[in-house]
């Protein structure tokens, strides 16, 4: 496919506001989870809490969407010049030129939780939740469509964890087909009962913060984000940031486990390369999907061992092999280092509906800083996991970088991001 | 205004209590017949195992209904299409539960309630009975939501050159959720869209192998359903429809279903619409 610049991004995690405090926390290998503070009813877990989401103010005309779903939007907004940079875009295409396509898995849903915690004696909604603005999915669409005055189309799409991968192959599709000359995607999904105690219901919450890939891995944790990237058209933009493919498919297996042959993940991740034009060999970094759950994280690492070639450097430097069984032609010594793999939910704990965006930021910054970040909180990477899994961050150049997204439905989106559109 | 997107609807599927097929639909909207006087209660979808029949959520027994349907129409195996569902609400009945549930007693939430409380349930169920493992997207945009999946409907089609299955669907939102953010009874329609290109049948029956033709323009208003005119269309159609979040599906639907031709707009944002031709498809040769 013909590549789109990524012109401008930001994300707000767990670990702090922008991509400053995320790239810093990736570098120090530092967490943003914290034991579960946010339940009234005590549930026994670590999550990823954005610091200070409660005090964010709404501007009056926004007073109607108020709600933590959006106010964690609003502060996501606030970082690296997104706004300014949507400005921009807004005076150059026009408010109506611009797509607005914004995954998340529950939006506003916490405000309707909090209504029904709140029931009027005569079991309505107190009248400070009395605002239809917030009770129904597309709260969160709406409220970026007038926080940020876009007037082109504007959606909000809902795959649970692979909404705002999605969001992306969307907005390529208006942009290659001349619906839109500019597209704002991202997601935002913040903590609410109906995720803690229903993966809890599933048994997939861990009771610690969660290490992906570990042999001994117990669950999920939990976190929340707000993640924003402006895309815009090849020969319009210069950028060293790049979609240069996406790929999507369905398991058509299970509605909360995955095919456990990953065979829709697959074919997500195989049509993502061949609409980039990038042989699995050319791929630096990945961030997986790497949930930290049992299921997920096995079929994943044996996806990836499957489909990317082990090259020397891979087994040099991941099993440490010993002298005498050094590879019979050695990689030269200008060669690309091999591709490392890591699951960076041990930072920011499982975002849900902005885990693609956050991750898709993380490749971002992983070729904008030449780093490619470990998998935090896992003791060790389990064998059964494939030999790319990565423990620790490392600095080495980043070219090419993949981002996995899967979600309950068998939905799958992969996209791959260069640092530069050719080939 | 933006480029012209062109399609041809090569199946319809429909589902309502009291106009509970496309043919019914259409034949109402003819001033045929009578709509159903007993509104039935929801479909069991066919495509699922016994257990998950019983225990699906209205949302995706009418979805998986219209899309069948819909498939059925066009003559084409499900498998080999990428989806679009589209929701305004998501499951009210689900959401209702869990949250009436939280406030009660957290730890009795039911994870099978929770895994069929994704906005994607209906997609999920889709592709897992059909067995189609093609990209299934699930996507909402409020009082918006009919005409933001038809238009990404149409455009996945005309992106990636294939035909694709558009479902539209809400049900009703109970308990108090359902004071502030109203849906009542049932509603899903389904088309089938493919690329304008190419032989298409000779013979179709009512609604089908007709032609839309697409632009996102500049606007603001859409017009109220009651203004759309394709034709005279019996009062009887309209009121044989509940008061539903995706009674936004009705006026293309009506367009459809007259067989007449016309130009409609619905609105897409503030300041947006989608305006949409519908024309009977010319095939050449």
């Amino acid at each position: 496919m013909k590549p789109l610049a990524v012109t401008a991004y930001t994300t707000t995690t767990a670990v702090g506001q922008g991509n400053a405090a995320l790239i810093g926390a990736l570098m120090a290998e530092r967490s943003g989870l914290r034991p579960n503070d946010f339940t009234q009813h005590p549930l026994e877990t670590f999550i990823g809490r954005v610091a200070d989401v409660e005090a964010v103010r709404l501007p009056s005309h926004l007073a109607p969407w108020d709600c933590r779903n959006n106010r964690l939007a609003l502060l996501g907004l606030e970082s690296d010049g997104f706004i300014a940079a949507v400005e921009a875009a807004r005076r150059r295409y026009g408010a109506d030129r611009i797509a607005l396509v914004i995954g998340t898995s529950t939006s506003s849903i916490g405000a309707t939780e909090e209504a029904y915690a709140r029931l009027t004696p005569e079991g309505h909604f107190p009248d400070d939740l009395c605002r239809p603005e917030v009770h129904t999915p597309h709260s969160l669409g709406v409220f970026l469509a007038r926080a940020l005055d876009l007037r082109g189309p504007c959606v909000t799409v809902s795959t649970a964890c692979s909404s705002s991968a999605k969001v992306f192959a969307q907005a390529e599709r208006l942009l290659r087909l001349g619906i839109a000359d500019a597209a704002i995607v991202g997601g935002v999904d913040t903590l609410c009962g109906s995720v803690l105690f229903g993966f809890n219901s599933l048994e997939l919450v861990s009771k610690e913060p969660c290490r992906p890939f570990d042999p001994t891995r117990n669950g999920i944790s939990l976190g929340e984000a707000a993640g924003f990237a402006l895309l815009e058209r090849e020969g319009v933009a210069d950028s060293d940031a790049w979609l240069i493919g996406h790929g999507e498919s369905s398991d058509a297996h299970h509605m909360s486990s995955p095919h456990p042959e990953g065979l829709g993940a697959e074919l997500a991740l195989r049509d993502a390369l061949a609409r980039a034009q990038r042989a699995p060999a050319a791929v630096d970094y990945i961030n997986l999907h790497g949930t930290g759950s049992q299921k997920n994280d096995e079929v994943e690492g044996a996806l990836i061992a499957r489909v990317f070639p082990v090259s020397p450097a891979t087994s040099a430097t991941t099993h440490a092999a010993p002298a005498h069984a050094a590879p019979a032609h050695p990689a030269p010594a200008h060669a690309a280092p091999a591709l490392a793999a890591s699951s960076t939910k041990g930072f920011t704990g499982h975002t849900l509906g902005a885990a693609g965006i956050v991750e898709a930021v993380i490749c971002l910054l992983a070729m904008k800083h030449g780093f490619r970040p470990g998998t935090l909180n896992a003791r060790s990477i389990d064998p059964d996991c494939g030999p790319h899994v990565r423990l620790h961050g490392e600095h080495a150049p980043v070219r090419v970088a993949v981002n996995e997204s899967f979600g309950f439905g068998g939905n799958n989106c992969v996209l791959v991001f260069a640092d530069r559109a050719a080939p | 205004m933006s480029t012209c997107l062109e399609v041809r609807v090569s199946g319809v599927g429909f589902w309502a209590p009291r106009l509970p097929d496309w043919q019914t639909a259409c034949a109402v909207l003819a001033g045929r017949a009578e709509p159903e006087a007993v509104a039935r209660s929801r479909p069991a979808p066919a495509l699922l195992a016994p257990t998950e029949r019983r225990r699906a959520p209205d949302t995706v027994s009418i979805a998986l209904e219209a899309a069948s349907r819909a498939c059925e129409a066009a003559g084409v195996d499900p498998v080999s299409l990428p989806s679009v569902f589209a929701c305004t609400h998501g499951d009210g009945a689900i959401n209702d539960y869990l949250c009436g549930t939280l406030a009660s007693n957290p730890l009795l939430c039911s994870p099978t309630r929770f895994h069929n409380s994704v906005h994607n349930a209906a997609a999920g169920y889709w592709t897992i009975g059909t067995g189609c493992v093609k990209p299934s997207t699930a996507l909402t945009a409020g009082s918006e939501t009919f005409a933001a999946g038809l238009l990404e409907a149409i455009v996945q089609a005309l992106a990636d050159e294939t035909p694709v299955l558009y479902v539209a669907y809400d049900a009703a939102m109970p308990g108090p959720v359902g004071e502030v953010s109203p849906s009542a009874g049932m509603i899903a329609s389904a088309l089938v869209v493919e690329p304008l290109k190419g032989d298409g049948p000779g013979v179709r029956p009512a609604g089908v192998g007709r032609c839309l033709r697409a632009r996102v323009a500049p606007g603001a208003q859409a017009m109220p359903e009651a203004s759309v005119s394709p034709g005279s269309i019996p009062h009887a159609w309209f009121a044989a429809l509940p008061a539903n979040s995706m009674r936004q599906c009705l006026p293309l639907l009506a367009f459809l279903a007259s067989d007449a031709e016309g130009r409609m707009q619905m609105q897409l944002n503030q300041g947006c619409v989608l305006e949409v031709d519908i024309e009977e498809v010319t095939t050449h040769g």
